[in-house]
């Protein structure tokens, strides 16, 4: 086990597949930078610091500075996952995907199906989201529920830097897309990340971070820290909550989510989107569906409100779910007779 | 003409190909027998056979909704293809895809696309596979084209795929097929250009090439020099191909938009696979009569897709629920 940033695990766990299959190429906007500047290449080494070396160690053709052209930088990671490369493309900001979205949405996610199973489309599309920078309502957001809600894509949201390496090495080594999302406000993150050059996570096995009896918590990302911190503080009132970090929203562990509920009748669900439409009523409509004679009070779910997220400190912070807010919906479920 | 008799006959019996596949969806459409929106190539065989002509399998093609042409020049079986737009689960695409959605891999054909513009960015990467992949044997690398229409020469994407293609040195071809008609609105009106799209690959930076879409011998002898350009690494490049449509944007399309006469006017003078008939046989590079027994082979080859299509087994609902992943 070595002991890193987020951020260097993907950096790293990207470099070494580079290193181990010639066919992986990255694209994207300033994943070189510096290109065409007094400073010259490698001046930023990706604007997330997640491509550092990347230029120098495999080359213009493999890492690819695009323009800023957000939908042919998707569309060229679909041709060339057609034509036998693995290409990550990087999306700087994952709200940005409405400015590529057709690409995503009617082009790599539909070839295989459209194409009558006769071809695999391997493309990675990485998407860096999330709160808490104070970047506003075009930097900042969430969109893995629309991308969760389209066939033929699989969507990630590690919450560590050891899961960050088995996913995004899991995602670089699958014959699907993959929408792997990288929460920006995790990049600072320590842990422990394991040394095993071929240490994957299978795609649709939650984890469960705490154990408890009475309420069962589901998060994703940066809400994952979160549910542990109010779980950590229930538990010292004697409240034992499941955690569990869904890990990838599809596939969904359903079997690990409905399990937990059985044990526990009561759901909190924590989610960084807006509430309408969203991850939270999904898991909520699956679990109402199909573990109804289980629960013991109405299912609970911290989301963002309907609103686009505000610039200021103090709005910003009131947009977000935090641990006050999810220990309060952990009482009221428990409060429910 | 620089080309050999049996290469002439195979142009002429593909460019048939495709106008008989189109003339008989056309009436077989209008029976109502077959489902879904189909948009009929026909009139435009010159481009897609004089370009695919000097392709291999491993040179990529991304082409529109105005599929039918590049996909049966670019070699994607007859008949799989046939049954493919009835909907049938031995179609090339299971009947999962349909008129819009014909793809080949293995034939380099990357995919029909129901979305106009979408096609371009694909296109541009399968470009920056084939330079990685680098030259061959013979200094020559592949290709990779995007096949686009006056139509989509409008949308953002295919702006940003000229760019990245120049940025990145990438062997595209961008050919336009300027058929005039972007859906239902005529090109003078849609495209800002003053009557050219061949000027905007320009302004990107590109080398760009212009010729009569309806004359083979002009496409075919463009292409060649077009693709000594590509294959050789200097970058991409463009081609603007002037071009008719013979049938409406789409199939019902009740084409109210026409000039009075200007079916028959462009049937007349403006038919590629007339011209090429003319030019050949004034020529004396091929008989008439060879000709015609393309036609008849041609046209039983069609029937016999047409006879196969209808009779092809159908889809059942279990397969809705196939190849949406490879695992999941």
């Amino acid at each position: 086990m070595a002991r890193k940033m987020y951020r260097d695990a993907v950096r790293d766990t990207i470099f070494e597949e580079m290193k181990r299959d010639p066919n992986v190429v990255v694209l994207g906007e300033d994943v070189v930078g510096g290109m065409g500047t007094a400073g010259g290449p490698e001046a930023i080494g990706g604007i997330w610091s997640t491509s550092g070396g990347f230029y120098e160690a495999f080359g213009p053709d493999r890492v690819i500075d695009t323009p800023i052209s957000e939908s042919a930088i998707v569309g060229a990671a679909g041709g060339l996952a057609l034509s036998g490369k693995r290409p990550i493309a990087e999306l700087m900001f994952a709200d940005f995907i409405g400015v590529s979205l057709d690409q995503i949405w009617n082009q790599i996610a539909k070839f295989r199906y459209m194409f009558g199973g006769k071809t695999k489309c391997p493309a990675i599309i990485r998407c860096i989201y999330g709160a808490g920078y104070n970047a506003a309502a075009q930097h900042s957001q969430s969109p893995h529920a629309i991308l969760t809600g389209m066939p033929g894509l699989k969507v990630v949201m590690p919450s560590t830097p050891a899961d960050v390496a088995g996913l995004m090495r899991q995602a670089i080594r699958e014959d699907d897309p993959v929408i792997f999302m990288e929460h920006k406000a995790l990049y600072g993150m320590k842990g422990e990340v394991h040394d095993d050059p071929d240490y994957t996570i299978p795609f649709g096995h939650a984890r469960l971070t705490r154990a408890g009896q009475d309420v069962t918590i589901l998060a994703t990302g940066m809400m994952v820290g979160m549910a542990e911190g109010a779980a950590d503080k229930l538990a010292a009132d004697g409240i034992g909550a499941d955690v569990i970090d869904l890990r990838t929203t599809s596939p969904l562990d359903e079997e690990a989510i409905l399990d937990s509920v059985e044990v526990t009748g009561r759901l909190v669900i924590v989610d960084e989107a807006p509430p309408r439409c969203s991850l939270a009523t999904d898991l909520a409509a699956i679990v109402a569906n199909k573990a109804f004679a289980s629960l013991k009070a109405p299912i609970e779910m911290v989301t963002a409100p309907h609103t686009p997220i505000p610039f200021a400190r103090e709005l910003e912070s009131a947009y977000l779910p935090n641990p006050d807010k999810i220990e309060a919906a952990v009482r009221k479920a428990l409060a429910y007779n | 003409m620089q080309l050999s008799r049996e290469d002439l006959l195979e142009a002429y019996r593909r460019m048939k190909i495709i106008r008989d596949f189109e003339d008989f969806l056309h009436d077989e459409i209008a029976k109502g027998e077959i489902a879904g929106f189909t948009h009929l190539y026909a009139g435009q065989e010159a481009v897609a056979v004089g370009v695919c002509e000097h392709l291999t399998d491993d040179d990529k093609i991304v082409s529109t909704h105005r599929g039918h042409g590049h996909c049966l020049a670019k070699g994607c079986d007859v008949e799989g293809m046939m049954k493919e737009i009835w909907g049938s689960r031995e179609g090339l695409c299971k009947g999962k895809g349909g008129s819009m959605h014909i793809a080949d891999i293995d034939k380099g054909m990357l995919g029909a696309n129901g979305i106009v513009g979408a096609g371009a960015p694909i296109a541009v990467g399968a470009a920056i596979a084939a330079k990685i992949d680098g030259k061959d044997e013979n200094g020559n690398l592949k290709v990779s084209i995007a096949f686009s229409g006056d139509g989509a020469c409008n949308q953002g994407t295919t702006f940003e795929a000229m760019n990245m293609a120049v940025v990145t040195k990438a062997p595209a071809i961008f050919v336009f097929e300027n058929n005039h008609y972007s859906e239902h609105t005529g090109f003078e009106y849609a495209v800002g250009t003053d009557k050219d799209i061949a000027s905007r690959a320009e302004a990107f930076g590109m080398k760009v090439w212009r010729a009569d879409g309806t004359d083979f011998s002009a496409v075919h002898d463009t292409m060649r020099e077009v693709l000594e350009y590509v294959r050789a690494g200097n970058g991409p490049a463009a081609v603007e191909f002037d071009t008719e449509r013979f049938y409406g944007h789409f199939e019902g399309d009740p084409q109210r938009y026409r000039a009075k006469g200007e079916l028959d006017r462009i049937r007349a003078e403006r038919d590629c696979i007339k011209k090429f008939r003319e030019t050949v046989t004034e020529a004396k590079l091929l008989e008439g009569e060879e000709l015609d027994k393309i036609d008849a082979e041609v046209a039983s080859r069609i029937e016999k897709a047409v006879e196969s299509a209808r009779k092809a087994e159908r889809p059942t609902a279990e397969d809705v629920l196939v190849d949406v992943y490879i695992d999941y």
